[in-house]
């Protein structure tokens, strides 16, 4: 081979790598460009879920008991724009507010405060969020639009920051629904199948990789584990329906046997992430240990499983993250729900963060698309939280050798 | 730390195993009423002090199962069903001891056909329809896979455009009863159909074709929504309270020259609505606190009325005497067993009232 193949042969070479590198700079920014738009969409999409539309309302007295709160409401609206339209007006009148705010006004009656603000429909609210300057009306009529103006004129329309999105829980009124519950089941949810998938598979994993015998049947548990890891979740969400709720008789739609199944679905990927973890602690490590006299079970506590704590906690938060965005398997065991209420324990009826998303994006309401958006923004964070703490403690056990 | 935490949780398992009265109305079924009935739920809650029911949307089938299962109170209470109970799973109820159901009806669903604004409206027969979205069709006698591409080829007077469906697929409630009143109710009217035998009549009638021409969109109506704000000239198939929500931007089909509007099915005019139906274990009354009254505040006009709360989640009312019935059947505990062979079965429209 002479000079000039040789440098063709250089050239040639490099000319590969580069385009090697350059194509792989091109998927990343590919990804990249894909993840900000999502992020971007969601985030546009979201950002009118955190402001909220009250009506200002002037209080009178006294409550009179034969009036419903309705025609109450309506009548003190009236009053206050000084209107005077029949029973059809008064009815666009109350289509301005949200459902439950004549019982809102009728308490805010029995008190002492001199006017109220009550929820805006979601009529309203979207009006107000993405129709004002255009011709569009969304679904306010001539008259509820001429109300809505003569309300603004007074100072009577508010917007605000969306507090009750973070302190409510789920409504069908998509004004006034909020997130807490679904946050609150979640993290029930979660703690219930970290502390069960936590120890189980973090002990499986050692007993399998540090004290069992390798012969047959260690090899087919193995298989087994790692097929496991692959199984459709809905499937452990039958599972979960037959042990937790028809066999062990388990209260239904419970933070409880919904941290359980996802806990399951877990096990084989904590097991496989712990198992990897140990076998990558040298083995001097372990001859270390047992030449000064250590115990197997002191070499593995003291000295194995410390080592592997990293790897263990990554595999841990990718279960764990994983199990956060299932809805498949809650479906069974009938967390796919109506719950007004946020959960108190693990044992109460509770939904999660995506169970919720699902119900909302299903939701006729169009006002539903912007609480959809913002609640995957709040998954989001979520995970983001679960994911740092990951990091901080993968960080603070890390150990070279 | 661990240790103690774990046991906390072993605890609280034996402890929940308790059989005791429930203060809380379970809810199951259909997805179609689950947005009115959590709606009762929580006005429920919010004005009686009782707690709000827990409602969840497993689809009717999947409901009434459950519902099924057993009387006792880890079975549900109240199923959502967007059909008539049948027969054999009333059967079923009884084998497991669920011999007292009570029926009320809650109202109406229309199912519409719609598509984007922009494109020009026009009017279907429901024949029209069916020979759109057969699978087969009868031409010069013979039954072919169906070759209709564009609706001017099924009838002149149609617009030379491409035939294009979104609609549910074949587990959702809303694809049954498409395919009862329109596809059954279009396809009677062709001849040659007609003349078939009853089994090969039934096949003809409820396939619906899978090149492409009806393309199925999962069970979120909001998703055909959405594809149709792309794809303008495509037809959409949905629930009323999805069009209701969405009239700025959807136009709705005419079938047999009448309005999907409200007016329209609450006279029964608009050929393709269903009855929306809750079914309740009578045995469970005085067992769950406040059963009795959820159903009473159910059927009060205050919730189903034409001025209820409920119309403005979509729902189409009975009418007046049939909801005067309904809180009847409540007041007496009027169950299916007792009132015996007179029970309507059928989804139906509201001209069969």
């Amino acid at each position: 081979m002479n000079k000039r193949e040789a440098d063709a042969l250089l050239a040639r070479r490099h000319r590969r790598e580069r385009w090697f590198a350059r194509f792989g700079l091109a998927t990343i920014v590919f990804a990249g460009l894909v993840l900000a738009s999502l992020i971007g969409s969601v985030l546009v999409k979201a950002i009118p879920a955190f402001s909220k539309i009250t009506l200002e309302v002037v209080v009178q007295r006294p409550a009179s008991a034969d009036i419903p709160a309705r025609q109450a409401l309506a009548r003190a609206v009236q009053q206050q724009l000084g209107l005077s339209g029949d029973a059809a007006e008064r009815r666009q009148l109350l289509q301005l507010f949200s459902n439950h705010a004549p019982d809102d006004y009728a308490a805010a009656q029995a008190g002492s405060s001199q006017t109220v603000r009550l929820s805006a429909s979601d009529d309203v609210d979207q009006f107000i969020k993405h129709y004002k300057g255009t011709t569009q009306t969304g679904r306010l009529n001539e008259l509820q639009l001429q109300y809505l103006q003569k309300l603004k004129d007074s100072g009577f329309v508010h917007t605000s920051f969306n507090t009750q999105f973070f302190s409510g829980a789920d409504s069908r009124e998509p004004e006034i629904a909020g997130i807490r519950g679904a946050f609150v089941g979640s993290l029930w949810t979660m703690l219930v199948t970290l502390l069960v998938a936590f120890p189980l598979g973090v002990m499986a994993a050692v007993y399998l990789e540090e004290f069992a015998p390798k012969n047959r049947l260690s090899t087919f548990i193995e298989i087994n584990i790692n097929n496991l890891a692959a199984v459709p979740s809905i499937v452990f969400g039958l599972l979960g329906l037959y042990v937790f709720l028809q066999v062990l008789e388990l209260p239904r739609s419970a933070a409880l046997v919904g941290g359980l199944v996802l806990a399951l679905m877990t096990l084989p990927v904590i097991v496989i992430a712990t198992r990897a973890a140990l076998k990558a602690v040298p083995p001097s490590m372990r001859q270390a240990a047992q030449a000064l006299g250590a115990s197997p079970v002191q070499v593995v506590w003291h000295h194995v499983v410390p080592y592997a704590l990293p790897g263990i906690l990554t595999g841990t938060i990718i279960g764990m993250a994983r199990a956060l965005g299932e809805t498949a398997p809650l479906l069974m065991i009938g967390m796919v729900a109506f719950i007004a209420d946020a959960p108190q324990g693990i044992t109460e009826p509770a939904t999660v963060l995506p169970v919720q998303i699902f119900l909302w994006a299903d939701s006729p309401e169009r006002a539903f698309a912007e609480k959809t958006a913002a609640a995957i923004l709040v998954l989001l964070l979520f995970l983001l939280a679960m994911n740092a703490v990951a990091v901080y403690l993968r960080k603070k056990f890390e150990r070279r050798w | 730390m661990r240790l103690k935490l774990v046991s906390l949780l072993a605890l609280s398992v034996l402890f929940s195993n308790q059989a005791e009265a429930r203060d809380q109305i379970r809810v199951v079924g259909s997805s179609t009423v689950y947005p009115l009935t959590s709606s009762v739920a929580e006005t429920f809650g919010k004005r009686t002090g009782n707690r709000t029911p827990i409602v969840e949307s497993t689809g009717t089938g999947a409901g009434i199962k459950l519902f099924c299962a057993g009387v006792g109170l880890e079975t549900p209470d109240i199923v959502n069903a967007s059909r008539g109970i049948k027969d054999s799973e009333l059967d079923d109820c009884k084998k497991n001891g669920v011999t007292a159901v009570m029926e009320t009806r809650v109202g109406f669903d229309g199912i519409v056909l719609a598509h984007h604004k922009s494109d020009k409206a026009y009017d279907l027969t429901r024949k029209e329809v069916f020979l759109a979205l057969a699978k087969e069709v009868p031409v010069g006698g013979k039954m072919v896979a169906n070759p209709y591409k564009k609706w001017k080829q099924i009838n002149p007077s149609l617009p030379d455009q491409e035939i294009s469906f979104y609609g549910p697929p074949p587990t959702s409630g809303t694809r049954d009863a498409f395919v009862e009143l329109v596809m059954d109710a279009g396809c009677k009217l062709v001849p040659e159909i007609a003349a078939l035998p009853e089994s090969k009549q039934r096949l003809a009638c409820g396939t619906i074709r899978e090149d492409g021409v009806y393309i199925e969109s999962g069970e979120n109506d909001n998703v055909i929504v959405q594809r149709l704000q792309v794809n303008h000239h495509a037809l959409g198939i949905f629930g009323y309270g999805y069009f209701d929500q969405n009239r700025d931007t959807l136009q709705s089909v005419k079938i047999e020259k009448v309005d999907a509007e409200f007016s329209n099915i609450l006279s029964g005019a608009y050929p393709v609505s269903r009855s929306m139906y809750l079914y309740t274990k009578k045995q469970h009354f005085g067992q769950v606190a406040g059963l009795k009254e959820f159903l009473k505040a159910y059927t009060s006009e205050d919730a189903v009325g034409e001025e209820g709360y409920l119309i403005e989640k979509g729902l189409i009312p009975l009418i007046p005497e049939l909801r005067a019935a309904q809180r009847a059947i409540v007041d007496a505990e009027e169950s299916v067993q007792e009132r015996g062979q007179t029970r309507e079965n059928s989804g139906g429209s509201p001209k069969k009232n």
